[in-house]
């Protein structure tokens, strides 16, 4: 194992972020506390309460949840598309580190700094409503897997792109979709039939559903139909990575 | 021992289809400083991106110091530093964090004494915290020549080292190479310049359209380079050369009416002045005469447009 290698590489991304703290840490802050004027003032005030939580403290799994994604997508996406963008990745490929370890190193740069973010909305959180975490174990794990896996997935994203619009392609088109329609701001019992069963196609549904269960020890799907799809997604991405670096594609010419 | 670098019946296709390398065989030999000469396109980049790890190859097989490129890649790359052709750096970075990234990148311990010694040798030590984007293109080479070299690699790439480089950097870059070389290092350079190769190989490989077309010493290449040729048009066509003129090895035309007489810098053959001398003396007349030069420049030239 070159340890080396991937600490240097992750210093570099988390520095990176240090670097460009105020948009990484300061804007999903604010955008956290819009909604939650917009969404749990302005909407809540007219629901009640969903599975006997009130409204402002349901949306708060699902929120986090958001950003988790967005981030968790958009950092491991950007790690690996900037060097290939201005051509610094030819030191990456020349240098004698395996396809584990560049994983290692960007993935867990860029889930480390989402799932820092999702414990300071966590913390922005608790300031607008008042907060128990039912399973802090559960809750945390939950944070963790969901960084790995989408940081797995926006690196997938960022060897695919070819250019900033399919960088900002894929997860304007899909994953911000899925999100909202993922149960983050509802139960999808709320929803009519035939737009419930389209929505247990997201996978989101299944990790806000679980992370919610965490919070509160209600969910919309079992716990443990929430972690089998969270690690099915998981491997996939795995899967995908491991073809990639097999194949060189995209990497390699 | 192993050559520094084995490369045997490499080739590659792009995914375009271009044929960039046509079964290419070259062994580098440990300590020495190898051009790689060619014209642009020829596929030296190509070459060197392959035995790096940037590029696929399509055939053949490499190894550096014995270690096959793929199935030893570790070894083999810890070995190899690489300065490209592109201007390519981490703009956000300062100076001294790019070397120390690529140090451990390349699976080295922190050394903070070794990068200060790189960036003072390269004239960067004031430079050392400033952000990379701040440097000038020349700065920003010497950058990448101190990422290279920042895991004291036992080979080193310099792809296109002069090209868009000042003067100054050049006299310090090639004194820093004679250095490397020195102290054990191997070096394989590309360039367009014949110049280039010239003043600081070895060795010398010719490569054009894919294919090395002459490999040899650079001494082996000065000699044809010194070599001159002085042809007399004989006024009346010679059945041989007179016994008189042995000593010159003069070469006869088929018809008779040219003498060719070649001399090089360095040879012990008596000078233009005796032969003519000597003719006059032997009789014989001519209506005219001319000199030609082959340099390296003309070598090269023929080589490549032979292989065309
Ligand atoms: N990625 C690529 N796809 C297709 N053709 C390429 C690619 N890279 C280089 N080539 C072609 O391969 C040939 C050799 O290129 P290169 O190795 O860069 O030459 P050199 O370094 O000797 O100038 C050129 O004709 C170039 O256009
Ligand atoms: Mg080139």
């Amino acid at each position: 194992m070159n340890r080396h290698a991937i600490w240097a590489i992750y210093r570099v991304e988390m520095a990176r972020t240090v670097r460009t703290l105020l948009q990484s840490v300061v804007s999903p802050v604010i955008s956290t506390s819009l909604y939650f004027v917009v969404f749990g003032a302005a909407i809540g005030s007219r629901i009640d309460q969903i599975d006997g939580v009130s409204y402002g403290a349901f949306i708060v799994p699902g929120l986090i949840m958001l950003s988790l994604l967005t981030q968790s997508i958009s950092n491991a996406s950007f790690g690996i598309y900037f060097p290939k963008f201005v051509g610094t990745i030819y030191e990456l490929l020349s240098a004698p580190v395996s396809y584990l370890e560049i994983v290692i190193a960007y993935v867990g740069a860029a889930a480390t700094k989402s799932t820092a973010i999702g414990l300071i909305i966590l913390a922005t959180s608790s300031l607008f409503v008042p907060l128990h975490i039912e399973h802090p174990f559960w809750m945390l794990a939950f944070l963790i897997l969901t960084a790995v896996t989408f940081s797995l997935f926006g690196f997938i994203i960022g060897i695919w792109a070819g250019t900033f619009e399919q960088l900002q392609l894929v997860p304007l088109l899909i994953v911000t979709p899925l999100t909202f329609l993922g149960g983050s701001f509802y139960s999808i019992d709320m929803l009519p039939g035939i737009w419930r069963t389209i929505t247990l196609f997201s996978p989101v549904v299944y990790l806000v559903s679980g992370f919610r269960w965490a919070f509160f020890g209600k969910a919309d799907v079992s716990l443990g139909l929430s972690l089998g799809m969270t690690l099915a997604f998981l491997f996939a991405c795995v899967a995908v990575i491991a073809w990639i670096f097999r194949t060189g594609y995209r990497l390699r010419t | 021992m192993q050559p520094a670098i084995a490369i045997s019946g490499v080739s590659k296709t792009y995914a375009s289809g271009f044929n960039a390398l046509k079964s290419v065989d070259l062994d580098i030999k440990h300590g020495e400083i190898f051009a790689l000469l060619g014209p642009n396109g020829a596929g030296k980049t190509t070459l060197i991106s392959i035995v790096c790890g940037i590029v696929n190859r399509s055939s053949g097989t490499v190894s550096v110091n014995g270690n096959d490129i793929d199935r030893d890649y570790r070894m083999a790359r810890s070995l190899i530093g690489l300065v490209p052709q592109e201007l390519t750096v981490e703009s956000f970075e300062t100076v001294r964090s790019a070397l120390t990234f690529s140090r451990g990148l390349f699976g080295k311990p922190a050394n903070p004494a070794l990068i200060e010694q790189i960036l003072k040798d390269l004239s960067l030590w004031d430079k050392r915290d400033a952000k990379i984007i701040t440097l000038s293109g020349g700065m920003k080479r010497r950058v990448m020549i101190g990422k290279a070299l920042a895991h004291e690699p036992k080979i080193l790439f310099l792809d296109e080292p002069s090209a868009g480089v000042d003067v100054e950097l050049r006299q310090d870059m090639w004194a820093m190479v004679r250095r490397l070389r020195e102290s054990g290092v191997t070096i394989i350079l590309t360039t367009h310049y014949i110049e280039e190769a010239e003043e600081m190989a070895d060795r010398v490989g010719v490569i054009n359209r894919g294919e090395i077309v002459l490999v040899e010493n650079k001494e082996e290449l000065m000699r044809k380079l010194g070599r001159k040729q002085l042809r007399l048009e004989l006024r009346h066509p010679l059945d041989a050369v007179p016994q008189a003129l042995a000593g010159y090895g003069l070469e006869l035309s088929a018809d008779g009416g040219t003498l060719t007489y070649t001399y090089d810098n360095q040879s012990e053959r008596p000078g233009v002045a005796s032969l003519l001398r000597d003719l006059v003396t032997e009789g014989i007349a001519f209506r005219d005469l001319d000199t030609l030069n082959s340099s390296l420049e003309e070598i090269f030239v023929n080589l490549v447009r032979k292989a065309s």
